[in-house]
């Protein structure tokens, strides 16, 4: 990466491996600075705030900055620097967050989007953008305006507990009691060990009543292993409210006097809003000073303190007014000695150094093991140990036909059944060790979902038209390749429901729909596939708009045109050379890079159907497999080659006899069950038809010969019916070997422009079997016409299919 | 180490444990510790020379955590490194002033780390 060149030395001496951790952790934080702009989106837009939220974004940032400075990734440090300010003054309410800086901080999420995708070379930087977004946020640090003065000062809190607050937490503080909160304070006991759950437990009930400031250990009343917290929250509820929240055994909750014995805020006075609080301030009788922003240095917090209780010196004052209350095992009140004393001895640091000897051998590891739970692994390696899987799948048919063997011959009979019983223990052990690996690759899809979230609030508001985006499923998982892969299709997809599909307000209005359109994402599983619906409730696609254009475009001819189902006309718009941008704008239609979409679907052996409704809606519907690195497929042989289709595009194999063919509109088919079923043979298809059955004409020699085809005998050949989504076609083969994991391996140069193989996969015996694409070779059998188009697949490359090839079939779909 | 970025963990672990940073201070042993309760619990469980703390962590913030330390027997003189990237110059001079030693801004080379790990070492123990 070039930004790289400047800190290079560094990253080198830091080690390759911290590099990619860095990589990786910028990449979650992003993702999850993501998600909490949505949520701060979604509070925002309710007229609500979130200062927790905001303080997560910053955090998240601020790390980033961290980060990026570490690893000499200038570009991602200059923008997390600029932008760490702007969240300051926002978490410091030095400015407001409007709509217009949130759109600021999506963008920042987007560009470390691809400012990490540079940097991993999949990408330009994107240099310019970062540069007008640093403009912008310039200008809105310059709105800043200043902060809110103190009532701090009125309340009994210990100067010990103010030098320890970062100054974000003293800016909560302070806010909070400005908008008329009361103060509560909160001891708890916590086991060392168990204390990360036991604290969120407390977060949560604490959540709904208030705000909590900060956590302080208190350095008392714990032992070695357990430690007492003072918590300082602020909350609109009373003491009982907020004890019975958080009601526990080892929980006390006071309520932090104010000095004078004022009136509790909470109880009595409506919050006023925060613009006041200034001027509350002023006229505040019990007000004792109002101090300046403390935007940098200085002990502000302290100075009021002090001067609040007559001026004592900072470092010598005794707790002005001790109120806590005796916690358990606390003896003194005022729990915190001013600073720069010596402290007193913790019991469980120091004194119980001894102790610590006899802490259980569990209980050790308990606290160790709670440090990390997670590990970050690089997908390569997880594929590496899936090739592994894959060459032990054929060591396992190897013992299988070994096993067969030994069976078979009378002098290792007594053998066989121990051969047997550790052939079906590898057996089990493997498929234990392939779903596991599996199951380590799979994520949610939530991961893309929340990105496209964000790209619908930015069209939405790009084109001033109000959408929903309604997700079902996010928790639904897949190949992590996949997801990778998935996001820029669907995002296309997204953006062209809300260019296309979605009507604008008044449009709607005037058609009685709700004026906000809704764009619903929907992922389920189905047996080993996943399913992704995009449906809108726009305008629809109108079939005469597309007919049009796809004339136009020379895509189609008239009289084709009229014997276009809906169906057929609809699909139309993954045609390369559907569209182009100024034709779509003025077209009711959508099709921006729809050929591209369909194109990435299928790379990823999935596809894409379309179903639309004038007035009503679009419902576009993506079927991916599950996983790409390891799938079923059932073996047939062609000419004596062995070729594997993916079982989850096999619908059935059936015996296939010639005299079941006939012949519609120059095509072979086939009926079954009251269907016309369009067939091909796959011999043909691949141009090895100098092969009859029983005759070896190529390889005699090299390839064995299959037990059932002797010379002289009629051989059965089989029909096997592949479907992708509702398109099926029949494939004829001439034997069935069975049904096998493989694992998928991408093909050599020469083939890899070859249309319908999916890859290749060893068989075991030095032998390779290709893998059959079904998406590929269903949709260039329905596609091209009869006389086999794809043929010349194994010979090379072949050039691409002129557009006017493109047909209906009739009424066969 | 106190830090809740593991990547900075990390990378300070790298510098630390190279052999630049042992030819200077003798090799190190670094433990890591990834929140302000980490480092709670690992600090009574063993006699740690160095702390190297971040102060922008959630729960338990560095201020916090440099009180808590400052407050054991054990730990009041131990040499105590800040390392942050935090935007106030105030909170770092509070965490000097509740007894941190020295103050690395992040982002740090490891030169610089190392000589202040190295001075502070070189002057605690003595």
């Amino acid at each position: 990466m070039a930004e790289n060149t400047g800190g290079g030395g560094r990253g080198e001496s830091a080690g390759d491996k911290a590099r990619e951790e860095f990589f990786s952790e910028a990449q979650e934080i992003v993702d999850g600075l993501s998600r909490d702009l949505l949520a701060l989106d979604d509070v925002c837009r309710r007229g609500g705030s979130d200062a927790e939220l905001v303080n997560d974004v910053f955090r998240a940032v601020h790390t980033l900055k961290g980060l990026s400075g570490l690893f000499g990734a200038a570009m991602m440090s200059g923008l997390s620097h600029e932008l760490e300010n702007l969240l300051d003054d926002l978490r410091l309410g030095r400015i407001e967050l409007t709509a217009q800086v949130l759109d600021l901080l999506f963008q920042s999420v987007e560009l470390y989007g691809r400012i990490l995708a540079a940097a991993k070379g999949d990408a330009p930087e994107p240099a310019p953008e970062v540069k007008a977004l640093l403009a912008a946020l310039g200008q809105v640090a310059q709105q800043k305006g200043g902060g809110g003065g103190s009532v701090v000062a009125q309340y009994e809190l210990d100067p010990g507990l103010l030098g320890v607050l970062t100054e974000y937490e003293e800016h909560r503080l302070r806010t909070n009691l400005q908008a008329g909160l009361s103060l509560y304070r909160m001891r708890v006991q916590f086991q060392l060990a168990t204390i990360d759950s036991a604290l969120d437990d407390l977060k949560s009930k604490t959540r709904p009543h208030g705000e909590i400031i900060t956590f302080l250990p208190t350095g008392e009343g714990g032992d070695s292993e357990s430690v007492e917290l003072e918590i300082l929250v602020a909350s609109r509820e009373n003491l009982g409210v907020l004890k019975g929240a958080v009601a526990g055994p080892n929980i006390s909750v006071e309520e932090v006097r104010r000095r004078d014995g004022g009136p509790n805020p909470a109880a009595s006075i409506p919050p006023p809003p925060f613009e006041d609080a200034a001027r509350r301030d002023a006229s505040d009788p019990y007000s004792v000073s109002i101090s300046p922003p403390t935007t940098s240095g200085g002990d502000a917090l302290l100075d009021e303190i002090n001067a609040a209780s007559g001026g004592a010196s900072r470092t010598s004052a005794p707790p002005p007014a001790p109120s806590f209350p005796p916690g358990p095992g606390a003896a003194q009140p005022g729990t915190f000695p001013p600073m720069g004393l010596p402290g007193m001895p913790l019991p469980g640091m120091g004194a119980n150094a001894n102790a610590n000897a006899n802490v259980s051998g569990n209980q050790r590891e308990l606290t160790l093991r709670s440090v990390t739970q997670t590990v970050r692994v690089d997908i390569r390696k997880l594929d590496h140990l899936m090739n592994i899987v894959g060459e032990l799948a054929i060591v396992r048919g190897v013992v299988a036909r070994l096993s067969e063997r030994v069976r078979l011959d009378p002098d290792l009979k007594e053998i066989a059944p121990d051969l047997h019983r550790l052939h079906r223990s590898f057996d089990r052990h493997l498929a234990q060790m392939q779903n596991g690996i599996l199951e380590v690759r799979m994520v949610p899809l939530g991961q893309v979902f929340d990105k496209l979230a964000r790209i619908v609030r930015q069209i939405s508001r790009e084109h001033d038209k109000q959408v929903n985006l309604v997700i079902t499923g996010a928790e639904t998982e897949i190949d992590k390749l996949i997801v990778e892969e998935l996001s820029d299709p669907l995002m296309h997809m997204i953006r062209n429901a809300i260019d296309h599909g979605i009507e604008d307000k008044d449009e709607r209005m005037r058609v009685g729909k709700p004026p906000v359109g809704t764009i619903a994402l929907n992922a389920f599983q189905k047996g080993n596939h996943v399913v992704l619906e995009i449906e809108d409730d726009g305008k629809g696609m109108d079939p005469a708009v597309i007919i049009a254009a796809a004339i136009r475009k020379g895509l189609v001819s008239e009289s084709e045109a009229r014997e276009m189902s809906h169906k057929e006309i609809l699909t139309l718009v993954f045609q390369p050379g559907f569209t182009t941008r100024d034709d779509v704008t003025s077209l009711s239609g959508r099709g921006v890079g729809m050929d591209i979409v369909k194109t990435n679907i299928s790379k990823l052996g999935g596809v894409v159907d379309i179903t639309s409704d004038i007035g009503i809606g679009t419902k576009m519907t993506i079927t991916l497999p599950i996983t790409l690195a390891i799938i079923s497929v059932l073996m047939l042989e062609v000419a004596g080659r062995t070729f594997c289709m993916p079982l989850a595009s096999v619908e059935e194999a059936i015996v296939f006899d010639d005299a079941m063919i006939k012949t519609f509109e120059g095509r072979e088919v086939m009926t079954q069950r009251g269907a016309t079923l369009p067939i091909v043979r796959l011999a043909k298809l691949f141009h090895l038809e100098g092969w009859r059955p029983g005759v070896w004409i190529n390889e005699a020699a090299a390839t064995p010969k299959p037990p059932e085809v002797r010379p002289g005998r009629k051989a059965k050949s089989y029909c096997i019916v592949a479907s992708v989504a509702d398109r099926r076609v029949g494939f004829i083969v001439d034997r069935l070997v069975g049904q096998q994991d493989i694992v998928i391996k991408a093909l050599g140069r020469s083939l890899k422009k070859a249309r319908g193989l999916a890859g290749a996969t060893e068989l075991g015996d030095q032998r390779v079997g290709l893998v059959l694409d079904a998406a590929a070779l269903i949709n260039e059998v329905l596609a091209s016409s009869p006389e086999g188009r794809i043929a010349g697949a194994l010979e090379g490359p072949r050039s691409p299919k002129p557009a006017s090839d493109v047909r209906g079939d009739g009424g066969m779909l | 180490m106190v830090e809740d970025s593991a990547s900075t963990r990390s990378f300070v672990r790298a510098i630390l444990e190279d052999p630049a940073s042992a030819a200077a201070m003798g090799a190190l042993e670094v433990t890591e510790a990834q929140s302000g309760f980490d480092a709670m619990r690992l600090l009574p469980r063993a006699r740690y020379d160095l702390i190297i703390t971040d102060i922008n962590m959630p729960d338990v913030n560095g201020l916090e955590l440099i009180h808590f330390i400052r407050k054991s027997e054990h730990y009041r003189t131990t040499p105590l490194v800040i390392i942050s990237t935090q935007a106030t110059e105030r909170d770092v001079e509070r965490g000097k002033q509740l007894g941190a030693d020295a103050y690395v801004p992040k982002p740090f080379s490891p030169e610089a780390m190392r000589e202040t790990c190295a001075r502070l070492l070189g002057s605690g123990n003595g």
